[in-house]
């Protein structure tokens, strides 16, 4: 080969090569690395994954909300007062037999002198003679849909029926947890809210420092005719993979807390302690609802962040005029 | 040189279809500053070719980009392509400074973006598919004689190549007017003259140019108006 065909195979690569390369560049008017993209894309990664986290816990508790308020409607108990001059097994067989006439009841339990003890072990110790003290009996009547049993009808017909007796719906109790719960949806919320109002803030400043470190883009793109909406969407094509990429990393991370949490933490909380946190929080694991959440926030983060630098470069471009 | 005639106190009398530019008592100032330029009344015809000369700091820069619309007057009327610039709608600026293409003395050339990309970037901005103008673009590089730098980045391009790739980039959508800042403030003598001949060329075509330069030598090679601004003042040399 002489030197001429070499020089020429040479300049022939080298003219692929800058072809090759200005394909891979095409569509950058604005040049990646003035954005400033690792710091904001970690930011946003990290309010990502802050955020899936709250609406993790959000939907956990909100959840365990319902069930246990679904559990606790779906039992009523009757108390039977022993009252003087009457025979307080017969009250109680009655009272469970009215219980029982009573549409929407689906079972009615009497507890027994040795589960009444059982309750009453850890205040009054073992070996504990009921007939002595003037202990309540209980009736416990399971219902299939709170909302269609009568429950004034049940109460009046047991005032009439049986001496001594009057119902616990757990109501109030039911009602605590219900504003417990609701007091940590809304908290959570609240969290979501302001996790949002920090990223469209970073966003917002990122997009400043970008539009400033690429006014000479900027004057040349108004110098050749382009008008501000094209200038923002070359801005908002960087921005928006920019929230795309730190929404994704923060939201896969997010899951993955879920998913080992799901494995890992119940089983290793044994016994009573271990019982106590799933009547809690059933069985710790975050249902489809945070799975698909967190796609959706890293999607809607994606978006916000898209939508905040494309409304920050109308603001920047209409100050500057 | 046809004669002088001091345009401030010009009251008219070109026709309207032949203005592309017309100014009548144009006065601009900065803040609350003096006025940089003031009292300006003249037109630039079409396919007209004009000198803008007068001593540094005299207000060049300021009255070229009167022209092309970056700046508006403080006090009196600019009519571009028959429309008056007071009140018109930011959309519409725009649409009229795509009418004309502009050359700086420092090229505004994007570093990160080839020759190529440099000077079809006013038909991007149109929204044109690059398939469109590809070879219209390769075409006017090599007319300029930037054939072979079409994928070099600007700065490993020369200062007269840079000009060129600003000129091309001026003309890629065939302007109606060409306004260059010293266009050839940065080249030896032979290119400048290279230079002023592509102009002359673009004139020839139709297109009306005015050349902003001090360069009194390279004036006297060209037989065309002279605007004069001297103290925010013009003269004019027909």
């Amino acid at each position: 080969m002489t030197d001429g065909e070499l020089a020429h195979k040479i300049q022939v690569a080298a003219f692929r090569r800058q072809s090759r390369q200005a394909a891979r560049r095409q569509n950058q008017l604005v040049p990646e690395n003035t954005v400033a993209g690792n710091a904001l894309t970690i930011v946003i990664a990290i309010m990502s994954f802050l955020a899936c986290l709250t609406l993790g816990a959000v939907t956990l508790v909100r959840d365990a909300s319902r069930d246990w308020q679904q559990d606790v409607q779906r039992e009523i108990t009757i108390q039977v007062r022993p009252i003087d001059g009457t025979d307080i097994a017969a009250e109680t067989a009655t009272a469970a037999a009215v219980a029982r006439d009573t549409p929407g009841v689906v079972g009615v339990e009497v507890l027994d002198e040795r589960e009444n003890a059982r309750l009453l072990e850890p205040w009054l110790g073992t070996g504990l003679d009921l007939n002595d003290l003037p202990v309540p009996r209980l009736v416990v009547v399971r219902i299939a849909d709170p909302s269609t049993v009568d429950l004034v009808e049940l109460r009046d017909r047991l005032g009439q029926r049986v001496k001594g007796a009057s119902i616990d719906d757990h109501r109030v109790w039911a009602s605590r947890l219900q504003s417990m719960a609701n007091a940590t949806v809304f908290a959570g919320l609240a969290i979501l809210g302001l996790v949002f109002l920090a990223t469209i803030l970073s966003v917002v400043f990122a997009t400043r420092g970008a539009m400033a470190t690429n006014s000479v883009v900027v004057s040349v793109l108004h110098l050749v005719g382009a008008e501000d909406g094209f200038i923002a969407r070359e801005f908002q094509r960087h921005f928006l993979l920019l929230g795309l990429r730190g929404g994704l990393v923060g939201a896969a991370a997010a899951a993955l807390i879920f998913a080992i949490l799901g494995f890992l933490v119940i089983p290793t909380i044994a016994g009573s302690e271990g019982e106590q946190v799933s009547a809690l929080f059933g069985h710790f694991a975050v249902g489809p609802i945070g799975y698909f959440g967190a796609l959706g926030i890293a999607f809607l983060i994606a978006v916000m962040t898209a939508l905040t630098s494309r409304l920050t470069v109308y603001r920047y471009l209409a100050d500057e005029d | 040189m046809v004669g002088l005639r001091d345009l401030a106190t010009k009251t008219g009398g070109v026709s309207e279809a032949s203005d592309l530019i017309r100014f009548e008592n144009v006065g601009l100032r900065y803040g609350m500053g003096p006025e940089v330029v003031r009292d300006l009344t003249f037109d630039v015809a079409r396919k007209s070719f004009q000198f803008l000369t007068g001593p540094s700091g005299a207000g060049k820069t300021t009255l070229i980009r009167l022209f092309f619309l970056a700046l508006r007057p403080t006090r009196g009327l600019i009519s571009v392509f028959g429309r008056e610039v007071n009140g018109l709608a930011k959309s519409e600026l725009f649409s009229l400074r795509r009418r004309i293409g502009v050359v700086f003395q420092d090229f505004r050339l994007l570093d990160h973006l080839t020759t190529f990309e440099n000077v079809a970037l006013p038909l991007r901005v149109l929204g044109r598919e690059e398939a469109s103008y590809r070879a219209d673009v390769v075409e006017l590089l090599r007319w300029v004689g930037l054939g072979d730098r079409v994928h070099a980045l600007p700065p490993v391009l020369s200062g007269g190549e840079k000009q060129r790739a600003a000129i091309a980039r001026a003309l890629i959508t065939r302007p109606e007017m060409l306004l260059a800042d010293e266009p050839t403030g940065n080249v030896d003598p032979p290119l400048a003259r290279r230079l002023m001949r592509l102009f002359v060329e673009l004139n020839r075509l139709g297109t009306s140019v005015v050349i902003a330069t001090h360069d009194i030598n390279l004036m006297n090679q060209f037989d065309a108006r002279r605007l004069v601004l001297e103290d925010g003042r013009l003269t004019i040399y027909d």
